[in-house]
């Protein structure tokens, strides 16, 4: 394992390569103005993966439902901004937050104490509900036509949602930044560890006293929290909610973000969106048959030959040139 | 009175018509998951391809219905022990996530085929006239189609039951799903096993498609869209049993098939509380032995 996974024994200082996706991100921002949107989009799909991070890549929980916090975050903000008349970005993304935390506090403390097939056709189900709930309450939902009329206020007040989308980039990151700095900070934290060592070797865990179910409970809740608010950025941005946020296409799709990044190693969560969305940008709209026929084999091919995705091809190539040099 | 009979009556043969296909369709996959231990979320995938060479078969080379339905067995199988032995195997000992992904990986590949040959619209399914129009049983009128159906799977399933309870291979089967170093160890050659009983699953599946093609739609989006159904059949009967799948494709055939008639507002909301509340009760589902 190389030393980005982190850990406790880790060195927690901020290493200078780990700034630069942050400079990256400023230069794209001056850079590519008529990419904002583009931007924006990716940032929060890093935001959602490293979410999905912390539990598929640290505490190894295989689940096919995180859309279900990403989906329900984005519905909160969005009925609040469309039907509740609360306009405040603050106060929809906090709502958003907690209805992640909630849901995920509830629906985790019930499945994981489940594990292997019946922890995946759970988070499964899970989802599902979630879907049928937002098809059939189009009361509520707008159902399949979506939900449109999202009124969103200036941030904090001063920050207009502007038509080139310079705001909702710069809002998404600073939101990131946030989430990064937590996610960050925990995993190199003694509870990051024990997370994988929980992923490693449950029963050994078990042994030494570590109180095994919890832990997941927290990192559970801790992941839906950080998908509800990037749900609810989402919304904010596109100022739209669609059924598609709670599809097991998108959930599918994250989790391909995350592979083809890396799983299990922060910036694999950086490194997957941007490839895969951008990649998408290009592609999908002219081929959408070889769309779907490159991830499938992209996928296939990965699992085969590249298990540590881009990040750990990259990893392999400097081992390599160190070992001649 | 007499009308709320004809309902019950009518919702549960058309759910009985579905959990048998349902059934044909996932045992295949009860027994990878249970003998392998390989999480194929890609199942679907044979019974999507059952589907299409079954109506390709009758309507582009004029196949006879059952001609066509054992094509499908054929093929869908022969085409699953290629994939098996090029890629499946070498996933066997690859950890949960890695067999999902590359499943998941399968199901793109799959969908995007199909969409490349024969576009996005659902695939019709031309019936013989033998197999048309309605069947009178005890005053009551039911569609032939699914009359057949239903009598069909029965025999498959009483066979596919003889087969594991009574003969050699089945024997040799149980007993690598309950222990398979042991059954290694007394000589039976479980690669060569896990093989044809893939193929057979798929073949299954295949058949399933194809046989289920009017009441599964035939369309590029099938795996993802049925993924739902066959693991809920699984997961709530029970990994490697091959009755409780059974109960459980029964039953959800007939919820699913009473919620559209009595409730269809809730969509198939019921089916998936009930599963989660199903799971949470007996996590290894309803006749599952591994708690």
């Amino acid at each position: 394992m190389s030393t980005h996974a982190g850990g406790y024994s880790a060195d927690p200082r901020v290493r200078p390569v780990e700034w630069l996706p942050w400079i990256v991100a400023l230069a794209g921002f001056f850079l590519l103005p008529e990419y904002l949107s583009l931007g924006a989009r990716i940032l929060i799909y890093v935001l959602y993966a490293l979410s999905l991070d912390l539990i598929v890549g640290y505490a190894g929980i295989i689940t096919l439902g995180h859309s279900a916090y990403f989906g329900l975050g984005a519905y909160v903000a969005g009925i609040l901004a469309a039907k509740a008349g609360i306009s405040d970005p603050m106060v929809q993304l906090a709502a958003a937050a907690a209805a992640g935390a909630v849901l995920g506090v509830v629906t985790g403390a019930i499945i994981l104490r489940t594990k292997g097939l019946t922890l995946l056709m759970l988070t499964l189900a899970i989802t599902s509900v979630l879907l049928e709930i937002a098809n059939k309450a189009s009361w509520l939902t707008g159902g399949a036509d979506g939900l449109s009329g999202v009124v969103v206020a200036p941030v904090l007040g001063l920050f207009k949602f502007d038509l080139f989308g310079k705001t909702a980039y710069l809002y998404c990151l600073v939101a990131l930044l946030i989430g990064w700095w937590f996610v960050r900070k925990m995993i190199y934290s003694p509870f990051g560890t024990s997370l994988t060592g929980v992923r490693e070797n449950s029963l050994r865990m078990h042994a030494i006293g570590a109180p095994v179910y919890w832990r997941l409970v927290l990192v559970y809740t801790l992941s839906a929290t950080i998908a509800g608010v990037a749900g609810g950025l989402i919304t904010q941005t596109n100022q739209f909610v669609g059924l598609n946020v709670l599809s097991f296409e998108s959930a599918g799709e994250l989790l391909v973000m995350l592979i083809l990044g890396g799983v299990g190693r922060i910036y694999g969560a950086f490194v997957g969106p941007v490839v895969y969305l951008i990649a998408q940008d290009l592609l999908a709209k002219q081929f959408p048959e070889y769309w779907y026929l490159g991830i499938g084999t992209m996928l296939v091919l990965v699992v085969m030959f590249a298990r540590g995705g881009i990040l750990g091809i990259l990893d392999g190539l400097i081992a390599r040139l160190q070992r001649k040099a | 009175m007499q009308s709320v009979l004809a309902s019950v009556v009518s919702v549960a043969f058309h759910g009985a018509a579905l959990g048998m296909i349902l059934y044909v369709i996932s045992v295949g996959l009860s027994v990878t998951m249970g003998l392998m231990g390989f999480a194929n979320l890609a199942h679907g995938v044979f019974a999507m391809a059952g589907g299409y060479v079954l109506t390709t078969a009758i309507s582009r080379f004029g196949a006879p219905f059952p001609l066509a339905l054992v094509v499908a067995f054929v093929l869908v199988g022969a085409a699953s022990i290629v994939l098996e032995r090029l890629l499946y195997s070498r996933l066997y000992t690859a950890s949960d996530l890695e067999q999902v992904l590359f499943t998941i990986g399968l199901i793109f590949i799959a969908v995007a085929v199909a969409r490349f040959i024969y576009g996005t619209l659902q695939q019709p399914v031309v019936l013989p006239d033998y197999l048309k129009g309605q069947f009178s049983l005890l005053g009551r009128d039911f569609p032939t189609y699914r009359v057949f159906i239903i009598a069909f799977s029965a025999v498959m399933v009483g066979l596919l039951w003889f087969g594991v309870e009574r003969t050699r291979w089945g024997a040799m089967v149980r007993a690598a799903v309950d222990n398979r170093a042991m059954a290694q160890s007394v000589g039976i050659d479980t690669k060569r096993l896990f093989s044809l009983t893939f193929a057979l699953g798929s073949g299954l599946a295949g058949l399933g498609g194809g046989l289920g093609a009017e009441i599964i739609a035939i369309q590029p989006t099938y795996p993802f869209e049925n993924l739902v159904y066959f693991l809920v059949v699984v997961a709530v009967g029970g990994l490697g049993s091959l009755r409780g799948p059974f109960v459980a494709a029964l039953l959800i055939g007939v919820a699913d098939t009473a919620c559209k008639y009595w409730a269809p507002q809730f969509g198939a909301f019921p089916i998936y509380v009930a599963t989660i509340a199903i799971l949470l009760w007996r996590p290894a589902g309803l006749f599952g032995r591994h708690a």
